[in-house]
């Protein structure tokens, strides 16, 4: 369960100071799915970098289950994110010289598993995104779809507690968009996640119980009760 | 995971890294090839100062001629014949070479001192000797006067009989050589020991005074000596018994006798010209130096180091070229090479900001990344390295395959080594000539394994250092940038 409160983070743009992030305070359940929208330099990563431990506040607290991670130390906010969180970018960020199956395995190097655990679990982690007859692919040998599923798969090979997605089908096609948002949905449901995404998309934001949105640094949490 | 991460990346950038592993590589060869010709030089300065005083030995006792001795030269005296005599008459003067004489019992009193672990005495020979015909010129008297008459003069006497001398006057040959006398009792020490006895045998030591011969194998061609022949010095007559030949360069001397028959010959009993020592301890040469100059005045001690120092020719100044600008132009290559490897690398980096972002994302610590790409670095520091050892390799074959004949002046100070002028001193009288010598040594390029090892240094110190500007940077990059990247 995540507790962010009075989180507030400040840039320095030349002589500017810019406020990213103005006050936040927001409450995520286990098992919640939260879309994040604005308008672009609005917030959203920054407030995504702040979930996923990537970033500190300038101020206030960002609470995971009762820690704070604006407090912790760096290895052990490494720690949180290698076994609690898992991402899903915009661009995929797959490593162009690993294959699929390679790929998946990187988000199990920290764990420090067996060669041939992480090979399995990688293995199966793609057969369950729909990519069991591509595991030896390298990601240019891949459709962009394709390459989400393979991000999809890294982000939850290691069985996270959240998954954090910043504009996962921003550069995808319309049914390429589709596919991966079922995808995730399926995931969501099957893993029970807290399933936190960052998207312009409006379809995908009005499918979503809960939707935040973000303009100069202030947040506005509404509930979507079409979904 | 490691393994394959990187050996996929250097694949993936092998552009790159072959520049990288290029620069390492030329900056490696220049070492591996300067560090062998530098150690060529040294063996053929080695070579040079052997062919002196032979192996084992690290230094030498002389004393230096004295002023008024240069003065004294050889004389010949022959009786004309007649005219019609075929007779060959010959004289030979032996004379000590080079130095003045010390007494023999130097060489034990040496050999006594603190630091000595050996000391032997030798005696330095040149012998010219004059040979051939001599004949009276013949008076031939005017028809008018009639008869003939032997004379002396080409000019008739006043009031005399009237008439003209012919012919007469004097056809030889002079030759001159050196003769060594060695202490057969102690084969290890000595200029001998700078030949290979190449046919026949040495001397044994119950030949202290045998008449005996050992006879440099050039000096043996040009006389066409041969095994069993005899030579004959000074009207002793000496039995070849065995022929050297020279490591390097020239040889000690053209004939070697024992230091008894020696002595003998040149009228030097209980001489000696110059004492071979060799030190317990081949560090404490300079203490034991010292202690000998300081215990025996009067001597010259001239130690390899010494006679090093006189070394000059091409090969003085190959060697300086070779330990001067090759060693600073070596690191100056080596220098750049790690600056343009680090750099490289570093901006290597920088265009892996979203994926080393990505992998910090995953739970990735900054050691885990930062070893990752100095892996990469090292790799990249080790084919450079094999590229570069290779190229060396290469090169130092070329310089021993070429081998460039270097030429090299020996001493020119009274006290240098032993074995003086060398063979065939020439004509000049017994000149006390200084131990100047020059010789003609064939460069070559050993590649030692410490070489090998300090190019296998060198190529993991380059990887290192490049990884370290690499890893420097990847260490300090924030996962947040993974994602701003994408913003």
């Amino acid at each position: 369960m995540y507790e962010l409160r009075g989180v507030t983070k400040r840039y320095k743009r030349g002589n500017e100071t810019v406020d990213a992030l103005d006050g936040v305070d927001l409450t995520i359940g286990d098992g919640d799915r939260l879309v994040i929208q604005g308008p672009t330099g609005g917030g959203k990563s920054t407030l995504l970098q702040m979930l996923g431990g990537l970033d500190r506040p300038t101020s206030g607290s960002v609470g995971l289950d009762g820690t704070d991670l604006a407090k912790l130390s760096e290895t052990k906010l490494t720690k949180v994110r290698s076994e609690n969180i898992g991402f899903v970018f915009q661009s995929f960020n797959l490593i162009p010289t690993l294959t699929a199956q390679e790929n998946v395995e990187t988000a199990l190097v920290p764990l420090k598993l067996k060669a041939k655990e992480r090979r399995e679990r990688a293995a199966a982690a793609l057969e369950s995104v729909g990519l069991a007859e591509r595991l030896g692919h390298l990601p240019a040998e891949l459709s962009g779809g394709q390459q989400q599923r393979v991000a999809i798969a890294r982000a939850l090979v290691k069985q996270p507690k959240v998954l954090l997605a910043d504009e996962p089908t921003g550069n995808l096609d319309e049914s390429m968009r589709d596919e991966i948002m079922d995808v995730l949905e399926t995931m969501w449901k099957e893993h029970g996640l807290t399933f936190i995404m960052v998207t312009h998309d409006s379809a995908i934001a009005k499918k979503a119980p809960r939707v935040a949105t973000i303009r100069k640094g202030r947040i506005t949490v509404k509930e979507n009760a079409d979904s | 995971m490691f393994f394959t991460y990187l050996r996929r990346e250097l694949r993936r950038r092998r552009k790159a890294a072959l520049v990288v592993a290029s620069g390492l590589a030329l900056g490696i060869a220049l070492v591996i090839v300067v560090s062998s010709v530098s150690s060529g030089m040294e063996k053929a300065q080695g070579k040079v100062l052997q062919s002196l005083y032979g192996l084992g030995t690290d230094m030498t006792v002389t004393k230096a001629a004295q002023e008024s001795d240069t003065g004294e030269r050889p004389r010949f005296r022959f009786d004309a014949r007649g005219s019609d005599s075929d007779e060959e008459q010959s004289s030979d003067r032996v004379m000590v070479q080079g130095f003045q004489t010390l007494a023999a019992s130097t060489v034990s009193k040496v050999g006594s001192q603190q630091g000595v672990s050996d000391a032997v005495g030798g005696l330095s020979l040149q012998v010219i000797k004059v040979s051939g015909q001599f004949r009276q010129g013949e008076f031939q008297q005017d028809q008018q006067n009639g008869g003939n008459q032997q004379g002396g003069s080409g000019a008739a006497p006043t009031g005399g009989p009237q008439g003209r001398v012919e012919g007469g006057g004097a056809d030889f040959d002079v030759n001159s050589y050196s003769v060594y006398g060695t202490d057969v009792s102690k084969p290890e020490l000595g200029p001998l020991t700078s030949s290979k006895i190449t046919s026949g045998r040495t001397f044994t030591s119950s030949e202290t005074n045998a008449e005996v011969v050992v006879a440099d194998k050039s000096y043996a061609k040009e006389k066409k000596l041969a095994l069993g022949d005899t030579v004959t010095i000074k009207g002793v007559k000496y039995k070849v018994i065995g022929i050297a030949t020279p490591d390097s360069g020239d040889a000690a001397a053209n004939l070697y006798i024992p230091l008894k028959q020696a002595q003998t010959l040149s009228d030097s009993k209980d001489k000696v010209t110059t004492i071979y020592v060799k030190a317990s301890d081949s560090q404490q040469i300079s203490a034991v130096k010292s202690t000998i100059q300081k215990n025996i005045s009067g001597t010259t001690v001239t130690t390899s180091a010494d006679l090093a120092d006189t070394v000059s020719g091409s090969l003085s100044t190959a060697s300086d070229l070779a330990s001067n600008v090759g060693k600073w132009l070596s690191i100056a290559v080596l220098v750049a090479a790690f600056l343009v490897a680090g750099l490289l690398t570093s901006s290597a980096v920088s265009r892996r900001v979203r994926e080393f972002g990505t992998l910090k994302a995953l739970g990735w610590k900054s050691g885990r990344v930062t070893r990752q790409v100095v892996g990469e670095a090292v790799v990249n520091g080790l084919v450079g390295g094999a590229l570069g050892i290779a190229v060396g390799l290469g090169g130092a074959y070329v310089v021993t395959a070429i081998s460039p004949t270097l030429q090299a002046e020996v001493g020119s100070t009274g006290g240098a080594f032993g074995g003086g002028g060398g063979p065939g001193g020439g004509m000049g009288g017994p000149a006390r000539q200084t131990a100047s010598k020059a010789l003609d040594v064939a460069l070559t390029a050993p590649v030692s394994l410490s070489t090998i090892a300090l190019a296998v240094g060198l190529a993991v110190t380059g990887g290192l250092i490049a990884g370290a500007f690499g890893g420097w940077r990847a260490s300090r990059l924030r996962p947040a940038d993974a994602l701003r990247r994408v913003e």
